[in-house]
Order: C-alpha cells, then structure tokens, then sequence
C-alpha cells in the first residue's frame, strides 16, 4: 500500500500508473467479452464506417467494432507480454543466481550464451525462434521469454555478486545457515527492487516485440485479435480509413509510454540512496 | 591586524529548504596565520560541513549557506567573503590559497593517471608551469612530503603506492601552491596507527616550515592534542566549547566536552588494563579455544598460463589459546593477518593448515555453535530487508531449531540484556542507529549460547562515546555468560579497556603475546614498541616522533617457502616475545 502511495506521488509514476492502471481495466474487460459489441461479428452494413456514437472507434473492411477489437487486442497483448515476462524473469533470476552463487565455469558458461543472445537484436530472435517452430500466441510467448532472458540474467547477476560478499552473508555462514536459506532471504528478497524496475521496463518492451511479430504475421492468428495485427490488416486502407491505424497506434504508444513512466518512477521510488534523501 | 580566516555565525542547511534544514548552526571562529585549529566532534555533529562551507565545497554537496560571513585575507591584503564570493573567484581560491585533504587518499586520487601527471596539473593550473618545469616542481613537491625515490615514484599510478604514501601525494598536492590554510578532513582516519603517527608528524614539520595555517577536523581528540593551537568542540552543529588547546584539554568547561574527555577510552600503557581475571595456575577448565599452527596462504599467479608463482602468506603459524571468561586481543596493523585469523576460526577462509578446537560453554546448557562473530560494519551485517526477529531467529534455524516459544524467549531476554526495547522485534535494521544495530549483531551471536564470540573490529566503525558503551556491554555480558573473547582490533586504547591478555600480529606471525598490562606498559618486540609509540594520547601530546619510513616487508613468498622457527623469549610469567634476528 505504501508503495501505491509512494508511486501516485511521485510526477511521472502517477501518469505512468494510471495508464497502466487503466489498461488493465481494459485488458481485463476485454478478457471477460464486456466489449461494446461482438468483436468478431461483422456488421455488414457499416462497413469502414466513420468514427460515431455506435461505433466509437469506427469500423474495419468487414464491418467489425474496431473498440471492441482494441479491447480484445489489447487483452491479448498483455497476455503474450505478462506471460513472456513471468517467464523470462524466472528464467533469468534462476540463471544469474547460479552464475554468481557458482561461480568459476558455471558463471563463464552461463553469461556467454547469454551474450551470444544479447548479441542478435529482440526481433531478429524472436522471429528465428517462430522460424523454427512456427507461429502461434504461445510460440510468441516463449520467443519473447527467451529473447528478455539474458536482460533479467545480467539484472540478477551484479547485485547478486556484490550481496554475495556483503558481511551479513557471511554472518550466515557462520551460523551455518543452509544454501537455500542464503540464496532466498539474503539475496533474493535483496534483488526485489531491481528485479520490479526490469519487470516494468521489460513489459513495455514486451508489449513492442509482440505487435511486432503480430504484425507481421507471426504472433497472434486472425480472426483473434491483437494491435499489431490490426495495424497489419489497416495498412493498406490508411487514406480511406484512417481510423483503423490511429487507434491501435495511439493505443501501442501510450501503454509503452505508460509502462516506462512507471519502471522509472519505480526504479526512483525503490532506490535506497532516493529513499534515504527523501527521509 | 585581521586574522586570516575570519568565520562569524556560520549557519549552513541542506536539502529544498536550507534554512529549515540547518546542520551548521552558528558557527564562528577566528584564524591566524601558522596556527592551528582542530574541529572535534562526533559524526553528524557538523564539522565536515563547517570545514567544507570555508571553501565553499559544500555547494556541490548539496549545501547552502544561509547566514554568515567567512572573511578570508588574500595575499595581497584584501579581504573577500567566502560566503557571498562568486564560484570564479572560488577557483582561484581553492587550491591556490587553500589546500584540503581528504579522509580517502585511496578514493582522492584518479586510479589511472600517474601520481606525476596529478600533482603537475595543480601546477599547471595555479601556476602556469608546463613540461620540464611541472615536473621538477612535481619532484620538488614529493620530496617535501618526504617520499623516497620521488623521481621514479612519479611515474607510479596510486594502486602501486600505500595508503600512507597515497595521503603524502595528497598533501604534496595540496601544498603545490604554497596555501596559506590547509583544511585536513580526518586525513588519518583511514590508515594504520603508525602510518597516521608517520602523518601527523609530517604535518606537524610541514607547518613549522611554511608558516601555514590549519584546519584539521578529527573525531579524536587524543589525535589533535600533539598538533593544534586551538581547539573547537562541536555538537549538533553548534561550537559548544572553544578556546587554546591546553584549556580546553585540562579544564574543560561544558559538559559535553568533559563528556567526550572522559567516555572516550584513551591510552593509559597498561594502566587502564582489566584486572578481574588471573589464568588459574593449573589450570582447571580446558581452554575454550585452542589454535595451533594456524596457516592461511592464498596462491599467487603470473604469467600467461596462469601459473602459481608463490604464497601470500597471509597467517603463517599462529598458535594461542583462550580460556572461558577470558578475552584475548589480536592487535595489529592492516595486512598483519589479524582478520584472516579471525575469518579461518569461523571457516569463511580456508586454512592451509593447523588445527583449532573449540569446547562448548560449560556453564550454559543448549550449546549449539561453539564460536560465534560480530563483524565490523553493523551497516553490513545485518540484511536491510529482514525484520530483526528473523535476523535473530536465523542462527537457531540454522542450527535446525524451530520457532518456539523457547526460542522467541531468548530473544527478548537478550534484546533486554543488550539494551534494545523490546518493540525491536518487529523493526527493520534501518531503524536502528550504528550502536543499536552492533548490540543487535552481538544478540545475535548469543541466540547460540557461544562459548566463544569473536569480535572482528567490533567497535571500529561506532562513535567515540558509543564504543564506551558497547565495550561495556561487552565486559557484562562476559561475566555473566561466562564468554571468552577473540577480539580483533588495531585500537590500542579500545584494546586497552577490554583485553586480559594480548596478542601483537606483525606480517602474519604473533611477535609478542602475554598479559595485557605486561605488553602494553614494557613492550619487548621492537614493533610492539613502535606500535604502541604511534597511539595518539592526551597524556604525550608535548612529545613529537620521529619520522619513521620503514615499509611492512611484503607477504608474498616462493613456493615452498617455509618460515623458520620461531624462538621465544620470555619475559614474566605470561608475557613472550619473538627473538629479533
């Protein structure tokens, strides 16, 4: 709760807060089909229809809700980002705590594969990995989980190498307290902090990679929804329709703007240098 | 004529509101020329900024000055107010007319760039000096503050120098320009007892040749006594008592003053040594600890295939034992081994060799660890994010106890023992100041029921009048548990107040070790002598030392290197000393 309070004050978290705040209302709107209409249903009327009070948000070629399918769009994008990022930042505080608790070899093997990964670009992975398996909302998934890994990895590794040394570490040894006593209360809940920053920051990116790869086909499949894919479909008909671009646009922009105000106000709120000069 | 430095109602603030933030709060004192002011007070008590808001410093801290004037007499006989002086005209200032130097000789000096290349940018910057002539000028400097070899050391970066010889570049430096004050922030704080005896007598000399004046700031006032003229208490940000130094030192008049005079241990040579324990003679318990041979080396690798080329020898047959209720002292300086000893007893380093058994306390049942440690660092030592009840209840579950009633009973009685409220429990170590969380940590070495604890420093880091309380604590908790003591310390005058017996650890290897008032007032060994000369005190403050520029020999050794036996002389019925060869 001191967290919320600490985040609604601070100037960039508030906005970036409550943009989160308010897309996950729609994600979650979105996930239970409380959509303004059916978001698959064709209305084949009102096809490419203007922006007005029925059709807030205007209409596709086939005369499909665009609001709605920003709903649903936006769901499914959140699911693809929060899913890969659960995954990667396992992943990564697993491996980075066994490179530095390790050591030696473990720690040499471990971070140069990471940095062989490192070394492609995100969506150049991505697609290699949706290449090899073939496209699908949990090929996505897991592509984006592997392509977040070595960022969550590197996170884990530095200050996990440095809480290693700290005396009340080696207080523990003394008392001979077990591996895994050390590695949970002494290191883990000390990587918190950082470990809630990357997570913020690696949504945004998330979110990016994944109408990334929709909309170029390899993520999310139609007729299911995503702002990629919608921005894919739309492309073509950006002077007849233009609404069909804005909105997943804006939408894409302003989730990814809100998830970075809130990993920096974040990375300020949870700082303990910031915490101390704010005392 | 004016003084030199002239400082009236000083009020400093930091933060958005200065002024309602105040750390300095109407200071003022005057400065002539060759003389010599020390700035004492306890941490947070506003003397660093003071020093610091003379050459206005204290403005890329964070700080303002909010009221006040420090009126400082130019070279050429005008006078300019530091307090409202534009940041250009405070270039000049520094560095050219005053110098300062700093607690961390380490951190001061730029790890990459020769210590030649730093002190001749000062040069070059106050006074137009290039090439050839910087450089001389560079050696001149050197050999002012009485390096050896100044030529070659020029070309030395500051990893290959020692802290001692690190804070002589820093001065060179700051005396370049010939200042006429010299601000010296603690500058002995961070080095060994003889390395800062080695210091203040160079200051000491250096005064008397340039006729500078001086601020020298210290949380030790046994350290300022050989060296100022005046001396300023202060507490809170407030100057409680100023005046001349023999005054201030022999009729202190405000309390906190005399506070400080008298909580702060000071090195009596044995006097002040403990005298409520005698080894029975025989001996009727087995030692709580015995340590025989005990070696530690860590390999030393050259080369490109990365191939042992030697030994740092860092502990090389140490031998001693510690009864119950007894506390045994390593004294010694950095480098000598005494934290590697300390660090092999609790198995965090891995002893080469050499045995050490450890018998659980007899006069307590439950014994679960027999040795226990309280670090150094009680910022450290204590995980931030842990509530102090699971701090305290770690050591039990590792020793594979549960969270019983028992368990949560020795908490509190302890808590209570050490002087904790006992709303403790539910409170984060970040709540607690320095001297609560080391009585936290020594709770914590208790939750075992030790016979022996390990003290590795354990007072170092705490304010003066704190360390009264904790050694204290320490001496009660003794004789009520029954504890024996390993503390390691390079205090003399801590040492003093807590140790019944004491062990001198010079380059690894114990060269005297006996009872503590025999080793401290007739010292055999001649590094115990030199040790013991270097410990500032109240009492020697109209004696000087001599400048003594012997190096510690260097640890590293061939392989297979064996060191020869030693042989022993013995002076009193506990008290031993090496042969000198």
């Amino acid at each position: 709760m001191s967290l919320l309070r600490a985040i609604l004050a601070h100037p960039s978290g508030r906005i970036g807060g409550v943009i989160v705040g308010v897309y996950l209302l729609i994600a979650l709107l979105g996930l239970l089909g409380m959509t303004p209409h059916d978001p698959l249903m064709q209305f084949r009327v009102d096809r490419l229809h203007a922006p007005d009070a029925v059709y807030w948000m205007g209409t596709d070629l086939f005369g499909r809700d665009v609001a709605s399918r920003l709903m649903l769009g936006i769901s499914q994008s959140f699911v693809v980002a929060f899913a890969s990022v659960a995954l990667a930042a396992t992943a990564g505080t697993v491996l980075g705590l066994a490179a530095a608790w390790f050591g030696k070899g473990w720690d040499g093997l471990i971070m140069r594969v990471m940095d062989v990964l490192l070394a492609f670009p995100a969506i150049l992975l991505a697609l290699l990995i949706i290449a090899v398996v073939g496209p699908g909302t949990w090929t996505s998934v897991a592509a984006i989980a592997i392509v977040y890994t070595p960022i969550f990895t590197r996170v884990v590794r530095g200050p996990a190498l440095s809480l290693k040394t700290r005396d009340f570490v080696d207080a523990a040894r003394t008392f001979g307290s077990s591996r895994h006593y050390i590695l949970t209360r002494h290191l883990m809940l000390n990587l918190v902090a950082p470990l809630t920053v990357q997570v913020t920051l690696a949504l945004a990116w998330a979110l990016l990679t994944e109408a990334g790869l929709s909309f170029l086909g390899l993520g999310t499949q139609p007729p299911a929804s995503s702002l990629g894919l919608m921005l894919s479909d739309s492309r073509n008909l950006i002077e007849m329709a233009p609404w069909l671009l804005i909105f997943p646009g804006l939408a894409i922009m302003i989730g990814i703007l809100g998830f970075n105000l809130l990993g920096d106000a974040l990375r300020d709120i949870l700082d303990p240098k910031m915490r101390r000069a704010a005392a | 004529m004016t003084p030199l430095l002239s400082v009236r109602d000083l009020h400093v603030g930091f933060g958005r509101d200065p002024a309602a933030h105040e750390i300095v709060r109407g200071v003022s004192f005057d400065l002539d020329a060759g003389e010599t002011l020390a700035i004492v007070g306890e941490s947070g008590s506003g003397k660093s900024v003071t020093a610091l808001s003379i050459n206005r410093l204290i403005d890329f801290g964070g700080g303002r000055i909010t009221r006040g004037a420090i009126d400082l007499r130019r070279a050429d006989g005008g006078v300019i107010d530091l307090a409202a002086a534009p940041e250009r005209a405070l270039t000049k200032i520094r560095g050219g007319e005053i110098g300062m130097i700093f607690q961390e000789p380490m951190t001061s000096l730029n790890p990459v760039l020769t210590i030649g290349e730093q002190i001749e940018e000062s040069f070059r910057l106050h006074r137009g000096l290039t090439g050839r002539q910087a450089t001389a000028a560079a050696k001149d400097a050197l050999d002012r503050v009485r390096i050896p070899d100044a030529a070659r050391r020029l070309k030395y970066t500051p990893h290959q120098l020692s802290g001692g010889m690190l804070q002589r570049v820093m001065i060179a430096t700051a005396l370049s320009c010939n200042p006429r004050l010299l601000i010296a922030d603690e500058p002995t704080t961070a080095l060994d007892v003889t390395v800062q005896a080695q210091i203040m007598a160079l200051l000491a000399e250096l005064k008397r040749e340039t006729g500078m004046a001086m601020i020298f700031i210290t949380h030790d006032i046994g350290l300022v006594a050989g060296i100022a003229d005046k001396v300023m208490v202060m507490q809170a940000g407030e100057a409680v008592e100023q005046g001349a130094l023999d005054a201030v030192l022999d009729t202190p008049q405000h309390p906190y003053t005399r506070h400080l005079l008298g909580a702060v241990p000071h090195f009596e040579a044995g006097r002040a040594a403990r005298s409520d324990y005698r080894r029975p003679e025989p001996p009727v318990a087995p030692p709580a600890l015995t340590v025989e041979g005990l070696t530690v080396r860590f390999p030393v690798t050259g080369g490109l295939l990365r191939r042992r080329t030697g030994n740092v020898h860092a502990v090389d047959g140490v031998d001693f034992d510690l009864m119950p209720g007894e506390t045994l002292a390593i004294v010694g300086e950095s480098g000598s081994g005494k934290s590697t000893t300390a660090r092999a007893i609790l198995g965090l380093v891995q002893p080469t060799r050499g045995a050490f058994a450890a018998n659980a306390n007899t006069r307590e049942s439950g014994n679960r660890a027999p040795v226990q440690m309280v670090f150094q660092n009680p910022y450290a030592s204590l995980n931030p994010r842990l509530r102090v009840d699971s701090i305290l209840a770690e050591p039990v579950i590792a020793a594979g106890g549960r969270l019983s009633a028992e368990t949560t009973a020795r908490m509190t009685m302890l808590l209570e023992r050490v002087g904790l409220p006992l709303d403790s429990l539910q409170r984060y170590p970040h709540e607690f100041s320095g001297g609560q969380r080391q009585r936290l940590c020594i709770a914590r070495a208790l939750m075992l029921n030790p016979s022996v604890v390990v003290l590795d420093e354990a007072v170092s880091a705490l304010d003066v009048s704190v360390q009264a309380k904790v050694l204290e604590l320490l001496v009660d908790l003794q004789k009520e548990f029954g504890l024996a003591y390993l503390f390691v310390s390079h205090d003399m005058a801590v040492v003093e107040r807590i140790a019944h017996r004491i062990a001198v650890l010079y380059a690894g290897q114990i060269v005297e070790i006996g009872d503590a008032r025999s080793v401290l007032s007739a010292p055999r060994h001649s590094y115990t002598k030199q040790l013991i000369a270097a410990v500032p005190s109240i009492d020697r403050r109209h004696e000087t030392f001599a400048l003594d520029l012997r190096q510690v020999p260097s640890l590293i050794r061939p392989l297979g290197f064996e060191p020869e036996e030693a042989a022993w002389q013995r002076f009193g019925a506990d008290h031993l000393a090496r042969a000198e060869g």
